[in-house]
């Protein structure tokens, strides 16, 4: 990346916030992934960057990309927040083209001044450098779901790939999507309630795509469908190796990735029984 | 008024339809101009297409292995027809492995370019395909808005880089601005900018080539860095980045400051001349 060294070291000091990548793709992925809604919050402290994406408290979104996963990571002060037009994030983030040509690699340098500056971008692919200044805004409260493992009840990991099929086939016609996790049979079931009919999946938890399984007490909630929505296109998009892991207490579930790689957090609020 | 053209060579059809398809890409109407020597095809810069102005050429005799042609009078050897590109395009998919393709000017009710192809079947019989595509004959007081444009004396002049990532980033632009800048210098930097309220974003391409200065131009006391720039419509240049399926032999970007881009292209023998104007 000879183009994007020429940014000595000293200028680094003037950022709040420098990232660097080799490979932007994984990152544009992940935040595609969680692109529902227009705007996103961005959180980075010394430990990576969370970007927050949330509906009208009912559905949030949130990927965690550690800072290990980028080639260079500085932020000079505690924590650094700002809000920021995530569709235009991504139209810069692929500037390049949004399907990779196999054999280019596109790279990317993000800096951010602090409060009240632009978030710049600066990518390389193949000789060529387009640099974007995006506009921040104020950031917004979101929902805090600091998620304390003494609260979990039962959870389960799961590989995406079982869980991506089962979803995509879900009966739309129905109001709710049920998950049950019990300690006896069925262990794991996903229902619906449709105009057909009901329709119930089964994960034994013997089953292969079952990593692991822990349940101690039977748990029964229900989801809103139409919320659902943008996770299942998140587990779509997310690369073969992520695991889910659901964890009923809150109703929250995790895609997390087999090997070293951002995570991804959804919420969905669970309706009244 | 007559017209009847044929093609046999494998490679000569290919190279005709790929011309034909980016054609279509180019100009959903389109005029073809037919000269004893030469093909055109011309869009002429009306406000019907924004004062986008096209102008397509290619020399007969290295497609057609006949050629016959008498225009509207003795002086005026031409003749121009009016039609819709698609229409020639898709009549030449059919032609794709074809022995033979024929090209006739008909009259069936109204005046038709008729494309006859004979393709060999498997058991080595032929069968022909026959496509008629309406054709509107331009009366000879028209013709003048129809001439080869007068290229102005350029700003700057420099090759283009890959047009795979100028189509890439165009199409990205795009969803982010209505319009965009398109700036170069004589060394060899030539630069995509749009802007709005929420962003700004600029793609530098660097170490382009510049053609050398044809002296007494007035590029001869210009400033080598200094950038030449016009500010256009986007879908107008993302429309004839598309329609350039295959890298050019030669491509050329011509810029008058503020006025217009014009890009002189040259695929195989094929020339390929298109302008922009400044968005006023």
């Amino acid at each position: 990346m000879p183009l994007l060294t020429q940014h000595i070291q000293d200028e680094n000091d003037q950022y709040s916030l420098v990232a660097s990548l080799d490979n932007v793709r994984n990152l544009y992925t992940i935040l595609k992934a969680i692109h529902f809604r227009d705007h996103a919050a961005c959180f980075a402290t010394k430990n990576g960057i969370k970007v927050t994406v949330e509906n009208a408290k009912c559905v949030q979104a949130n990927a965690f990309i550690q800072a290990g996963i980028f080639q260079e990571f500085t932020v000079q002060e505690e924590s650094v927040t700002f809000r920021i037009n995530l569709t235009v994030l991504l139209d810069c983030l692929s500037i390049f083209g949004s399907s990779p040509t196999p054999g280019t690699l596109t790279a990317l340098r993000m800096c951010y001044q602090g409060y009240g500056y632009p978030l710049m971008l600066f990518l390389e692919e193949g000789g060529v450098v387009t640099v974007c200044k995006i506009n921040t805004q104020e950031p917004e409260e979101t929902l805090d779901f600091d998620f304390c493992s003494t609260n979990v009840i039962n959870k389960i990991i799961l590989q995406s790939e079982g869980l991506r099929e089962a979803f995509s086939e879900l009966d739309m016609t129905s109001d709710v999507l049920q998950i049950t996790m019990s300690p006896d049979k069925p262990y794991f079931r996903l229902s619906t309630f449709g105009n057909a009919g009901s329709s119930h999946l089964d994960y034994p938890k013997d089953s292969d795509l079952v990593e692991a399984f822990h349940c101690n007490q039977t748990q029964v909630n229900r989801y809103k469908i139409s919320l659902l929505k943008p996770s299942t296109k998140a587990l779509v998009l997310s690369c073969k190796d992520f695991w889910l892991l659901l964890l009923t207490g809150f109703g929250q579930f995790y895609l997390k990735p087999a090997f070293n790689g951002p995570l991804m957090q959804w919420w969905v609020n669970l309706l009244n029984k | 008024m007559k017209f009847r053209a044929k093609i046999v060579d494998g490679a000569c059809l290919n190279h005709f339809t790929r011309v034909s398809n980016m054609i279509a890409k180019l100009a959903k109407t389109s005029t073809l101009r037919i000269s004893p020597d030469k093909l055109n095809f011309i869009l002429s810069d009306k406000l019907a297409n924004g004062g986008v102005s096209m102008w397509c050429e290619l020399d007969q005799k290295n497609f057609f292995s006949e050629f016959q042609m008498e225009g509207v009078s003795a002086e005026n050897n031409e003749i121009y027809l009016e039609l819709t590109s698609e229409n020639l395009s898709r009549a030449l998919k059919t032609a794709q492995n074809a022995r033979a393709l024929k090209i006739k000017l008909t009259n069936k009710h109204f005046p038709c370019l008729t494309i006859s192809v004979e393709l060999l079947s498997v058991s080595s019989s032929s069968r022909i395909v026959t496509h008629d595509i309406p054709v509107k004959v331009i009366p000879r007081k028209l013709w003048k808005d129809l001439q080869e444009p007068v290229v102005p004396d350029p700003d700057v002049s420099i090759y283009l880089p890959v047009l795979k990532t100028m189509k890439s980033v165009v199409e990205k632009m795009k969803n982010i601005s209505n319009h965009l800048i398109i700036e170069a210098n004589l060394s060899g930097a030539l630069n995509l900018k749009i802007e709005t309220e929420l962003v700004c974003v600029t793609t530098h391409f660097k170490d382009l080539a510049n053609p050398p200065l044809v002296s007494e131009s007035t590029s001869q006391d210009r400033n080598p860095e200094q950038m030449a720039e016009v500010h256009i419509d986007i879908r107008k240049l993302l429309q004839f980045l598309a329609g350039q399926q295959v890298n050019p032999t030669r491509a050329l970007c011509n810029i008058v400051n503020n006025k217009m881009v014009h890009f002189d292209l040259l695929h195989e023998d094929v020339s390929l001349q298109y302008f922009i104007p400044a968005l006023s």
